[in-house]
């Protein structure tokens, strides 16, 4: 091609499609006709992305409670009225929306911050300290990750089933399976562990915590032994090499840990759903499930759009927020763990 | 850490330290695990050798009319015995590995190809392509399938009035019904012989498409951005074409970072529990159903506790398995990758 470019008299047309587009000076040139390709290519791909957010989002600033009769994917108008309504009245149960965003944060930051408390004294042990069961445990503690979360499901559901506070009159309570009342007392159930996102969450830590742990353990391997080394030389045990050293080391780690953590748990549907009875301890995610498919036959597309977007956007904003660190928290954890 | 226990002081000391510390450490992660893993891991076990129903709910175990009743919950799950209709475990299984693998086999290529692309030195716009494309990364998988959902909507869906605004160009009037996600009629009847794919499949492949390629292309960017260019350009001055120049290097040095991230993709094709029971639920008749989602079927709609259990081992089991193979094919990778 640039054999050819030196040519001096040539048709204009080829002249300007062969010039070069690249700005880099050295490198390979970039002819224009392939530029125009490239550029042809990256736009399609560009629209196939943009197609359902642009979709979505053009839906979600409808005034129209019909549905779409014809595709658009730029908003003609830009209304509220759909977040308005769902900020308002969410479902058709009696459940603000501060109920379901409250219990959505109360769930997913709860068990992010336990499983990581839990989590990283043992991840330390993990990467630092040689002992006799250091492989077996090391199996124990990640072996839950080679299943899929729902596999716990049922007993989990089984077990926190069988915790209640029963009332069993006269201003006794009884809490089961502890103690039972009387056979023939009337009873009436005050607190299902089951039923009540206290529940929910330990529940949830059971897929959190081997998560964290293998997280936590991979950045922990990448920090140098010098400092530790220097401090107990410098007379510090053990722990105070933990708390002091190691631990101010590691935040950065624990926050990537449980904003990584934070995004699953917003997510997580299939045990508050499988759990959940009163419309007082839904999710927002619980909610969005109950605005598509077959359950969702009166409730306008504007609401279930606006609804799709404000369930997006927190994980949309960590994610863009700490992208950088969190695609280094991952490969650290993959290539270390 | 051996100097370290050394300098500290006695022997008796380190010893102490060496022994029972690290202990210490686990122990809250281990009484946590113990309660809320291992025992009900244990439980699940015994659940599963039971005819457990919604009337041992309230006693458990204990239940006077719980019966134990062997490997019966597990020949049923084999032979067809569970009261449950449309159900095969062979003909989910093999959907379960087909889904997980023919996602695998678009979103690497499609991944690596457009990681190439935006790596073409002097594209116009590079920064706000690259940003643009790691949207779907973004977006909550959950919510990506509920929008999905709607636009597969036979009556009004997007995906339909589009097809409707493409027939336009080519002169045709005729507005698109197509019933993606109710229909049965498989539109290639001869794909799997394990039972025809409903076009509700392709919908989901066309929608965790848009899902899945993003990841890859940013695992392909960082390690096409490793390949030192002085490849590229010895490759020139021997006059070898653009072509030549991706099978032979682009693709041999992007193989080690690519293979643990299709294992990764893999894996989570195969457990996507909430985009496949947001999108379809299975449906229609169980024919896109998934192990995960079936498990789920079997304890939140069915209620039979003993044979979700049972289903779970199996599902801990399968899962064992693919982790074994898996865990092999990445560390054959790894050892390729050493000797590079």
């Amino acid at each position: 091609m640039s054999a050819e470019s030196s040519i001096p008299k040539k048709n204009f047309l080829v002249r300007i499609l062969t010039m070069n587009t690249s700005n880099q000076k050295s490198g390979r040139s970039l002819p224009l006709w392939r530029q125009l390709l490239l550029q042809l290519l990256t736009l399609a791909i560009g629209f196939e992305v943009m197609f359902p957010i642009l979709y979505i989002i053009t839906l979600s600033l409808s005034s129209k409670t019909e549905r779409p009769s014809q595709l658009q994917l730029i908003p003609q108008e830009i209304s509220f009225i759909g977040y308005q309504q769902v900020l308002t009245r969410p479902t058709a149960n009696p459940v603000s929306f501060l109920e379901l965003l409250r219990n959505s944060f109360m769930l997913s930051i709860g068990v992010g911050l336990v499983a990581l408390l839990i989590a990283v004294t043992a991840a330390y042990a993990f990467s630092r300290f040689q002992f006799k069961a250091r492989q077996i445990l090391m199996v124990l503690v990640f072996i839950p990750l080679l299943m899929p979360a729902v596999g716990l499901s049922t007993p989990l559901y089984l077990l926190m089933n069988s915790i209640h506070v029963n009332d069993c009159g006269n201003g006794v309570t009884a809490i089961s399976p502890f103690f039972d009342c009387a056979a023939n007392a009337n009873s009436s159930l005050i607190f299902n562990l089951r039923d009540s996102l206290l529940g929910v969450g330990i529940a949830m830590i059971s897929g959190a915590l081997p998560f964290a742990v293998w997280n936590l353990k991979g950045y922990l391997d990448t920090i140098p032994h010098e400092l530790e080394e220097a401090a107990a030389i410098d007379g510090a045990d053990s722990n105070q090499v933990f708390f002091l050293i190691v631990l101010p080391l590691a935040i950065p780690q624990l926050a990537v840990t449980f904003f990584l953590g934070f995004i699953g748990h917003w997510q997580e549907f299939a045990l508050p759903w499988l759990f959940l009875t009163k419309p007082e301890n839904y999710t927002l995610s619980m909610t969005l499930y109950n605005m598509t498919g077959q359950y969702a036959s009166s409730i306008p597309w504007n609401r279930f759009a606006a609804m799709a977007v404000i369930v997006a956007l927190p994980v949309a904003i960590i994610y863009i927020a700490l992208q950088k660190y969190i695609t280094g928290g991952l490969t650290t954890g993959a290539v270390k763990g | 850490m051996a100097t370290m226990t050394e300098t500290m002081g006695t022997r008796k000391k380190s010893n102490f330290s060496k022994t029972i510390l690290p202990y210490m450490y686990l122990l809250p992660a281990f009484i946590v695990m113990g309660v809320i893993t291992f025992y009900p891991l244990a439980y699940q076990l015994v659940v599963s050798f039971t005819d457990f129903q919604t009337k041992d709910l309230r006693m458990g175990l204990a239940s006077p009319v719980l019966n134990y009743i062997g490997f019966k919950n597990y020949i049923d799950i084999f032979t067809g015995g569970l009261p449950v209709q449309n159900f095969e475990f062979m003909r989910v299984l093999i959907y379960n590995f087909w889904w997980a693998i023919t996602n695998v086999m678009v979103h690497v290529p499609a991944g690596v190809l457009i990681a190439v692309l935006l790596n073409s030195e002097g594209l116009w716009l590079k920064k706000i392509y690259r940003a643009v494309f790691i949207l779907p990364v973004v977006v909550p998988p959950l919510v990506v399938a509920t929008i999905w959902r709607n636009i597969f909507d036979d009556q009004y869906g997007a995906m339909n009035q589009l097809l409707t605004v493409i027939n336009q160009f080519f002169g045709s009037t005729a507005v698109v019904h197509l019933h993606w996600m109710t229909d049965y009629a498989a539109p290639i009847p001869w794909l799997l012989p394990g039972g025809p794919l409903p076009p509700a499949y392709y919908a989901m492949m066309i929608a965790n498409f848009w899902l899945g390629w993003p990841f890859m292309t940013v695992v392909a960017t960082g390690a096409l951005q490793s390949i030192p260019r002085d490849l590229y350009e010895a490759a020139d001055i021997d006059g070898a074409s653009g072509v030549q120049q991706f099978w032979n290097i682009t693709v041999p040095l992007l193989r080690p970072a690519m293979i643990p991230a299709a294992v990764y993709g893999f894996t989570l094709s195969f457990n996507l529990f909430a985009f496949v029971f947001f999108m379809s639920g299975g449906g229609p008749a169980r024919s896109t159903e998934i192990l995960v989602t079936f498990a789920y079927d079997l304890v939140r709609n069915l209620r039979l506790y003993g044979a979700a259990a049972a289903f779970s081992v199996i599902i801990f089991v399968v899962g064992t398995i693919v982790f074994l193979i898996t865990n092999r094919i990445t560390r054959a990778t790894e050892s390729y990758s050493e000797a590079k």
